[in-house]
């Protein structure tokens, strides 16, 4: 395992292995809660919190999983803190919870978090995967939030809720639709590429 | 509701994939081929519908009686990776040539979110048995309409001439941006 300085760990998660435009990881809750910032912003906290707890208790535990087990093993580890993730917004913030729907319990089958404990947490000290599952979240909430600022403010003319265009504006319903989500991820992507290829054009 | 309606909704009106964005990853990941679209569809329609059953079952006779439904996410979850596992074992057993066109794709199920959606979803709008049956298979069939009419224009794509930052996944999730659109034209047949 090459040995990279604690900071290229962490913001490796923001671009390099960026999981929702680079891995292409979780993209069920990518598209289906962006129709709103806020909404973006729940479930980019609430993953996070999931990958973060998992990948700390995975990390210290992860001599003591016998090997043929390990995959159920995190998703127990996993599905004990979704539970406590989605009965604290239920209880907390209802309203978010209700607009979330089954999108917080489907936080267990995120393809990002069962990834990073087996690629990463199980074989690297409780420090590296901290900082790793830091990581992975900035860039998942980061994804989340440029998606959904698209959307809202195309789809509704607000963001956060407050009206940013003025009467002018029509709103794009596309954009709040499922049809919208897909096309503007897709078009997200293309443009990530681009942004790759340019970049990579200039150091090289 | 229904049973005929809540089929129809089941597989056109609230797809799975084109409506509730479940089941994303194969229906990028394994619909370049139609064939082995078809094979993906059936192995999640059978799954689904056998996880609906089941799902129902531990619900109602086991979590709500005694006040566990806390559990559900844990519960579902564990449920839904060995019963993929039993079926995968079983499969094997009793049908080679079903487990030669099923086979690597069963595992791939248990992390198929669209299989835990059914569970929780059908949970959470309380369904009887028998609709819980028929919005297992009829999401089933939804995944598989979806999948392959997503192989069916991705083989012709590669024939497309397609802006090279676009190739793959991006020029995939225009196109089923496109056919989510085409699919909300079905919201017309229920009311």
């Amino acid at each position: 395992m090459p040995t990279k300085s604690l900071s290229a760990e962490y913001l490796k998660g923001l671009w390099d292995e960026n999981p929702v435009f680079r891995q292409l990881l979780g993209m069920c809750p990518v598209l289906a809660v962006t129709n709103a910032v806020i909404n973006g912003i729940a479930m980019g906290l609430a993953a996070s919190f999931v990958l973060i707890f998992s990948s700390l208790v995975v990390s210290s535990i992860k001599k003591l999983i016998p090997n043929q087990v390990r995959i159920a093993t995190y998703i127990v580890v996993i599905a004990t803190f979704v539970t406590m993730a989605d009965r604290f917004m239920a209880a907390f913030f209802p309203p978010i919870s209700k607009a979330l729907g089954p999108y917080v319990p489907l936080i267990v089958v995120n393809c990002i978090i069962l990834g990073r404990q087996e690629a990463f947490s199980s074989r690297n000290s409780v420090g590296r995967s901290l900082i790793d599952a830091l990581g992975m979240s900035t860039g998942f909430i980061l994804a989340l939030l440029i998606l959904s600022s698209i959307r809202e403010l195309l789809g509704a003319g607000t963001f956060l809720g407050y009206q940013v265009l003025g009467p002018w504006f029509k709103p794009w319903i596309i954009m709040i639709l499922p049809a919208g989500a897909f096309l503007t991820l897709g078009i997200l992507l293309g443009i990530a590429l681009v942004i790759e290829q340019k970049t990579k054009g200039r150091t090289v | 509701m229904d049973l005929l309606m809540l089929f129809i909704t089941a597989v056109f009106v609230q797809n799975y994939v084109l409506y509730y964005f479940l089941g994303i990853c194969p229906f990028l990941g394994v619909s370049k081929k139609i064939d082995s679209a078809v094979s993906m569809g059936l192995a999640v329609t059978f799954v689904m519908t056998i996880t609906a059953v089941v799902s129902w079952i531990i619900n109602h006779w086991i979590l709500i009686p005694y006040r566990l439904d806390y559990l559900q996410i844990v519960a579902f979850i564990l449920v839904i990776a060995s019963l993929v596992q039993l079926v995968e074992m079983f499969i094997r057993k009793i049908s080679p040539p079903l487990y030669q066109a099923l086979g690597i794709y069963l595992p791939l199920i248990t992390t198929n979110c669209a299989i835990m959606g059914l569970a929780l979803l059908a949970a959470l709008k309380n369904f009887s048995f028998i609709q819980t049956v028929i919005y297992g298979v009829g999401s089933g069939l939804g995944f598989t309409l979806a999948i392959v009419l997503m192989a069916g224009i991705r083989e012709q794509l590669d024939l497309a001439d397609v802006p090279k930052p676009l190739k793959g996944a991006g020029i995939a999730l225009i196109v089923a941006g496109i056919m989510a659109l085409a699919f909300t034209g079905f919201s017309g047949m229920i009311t």
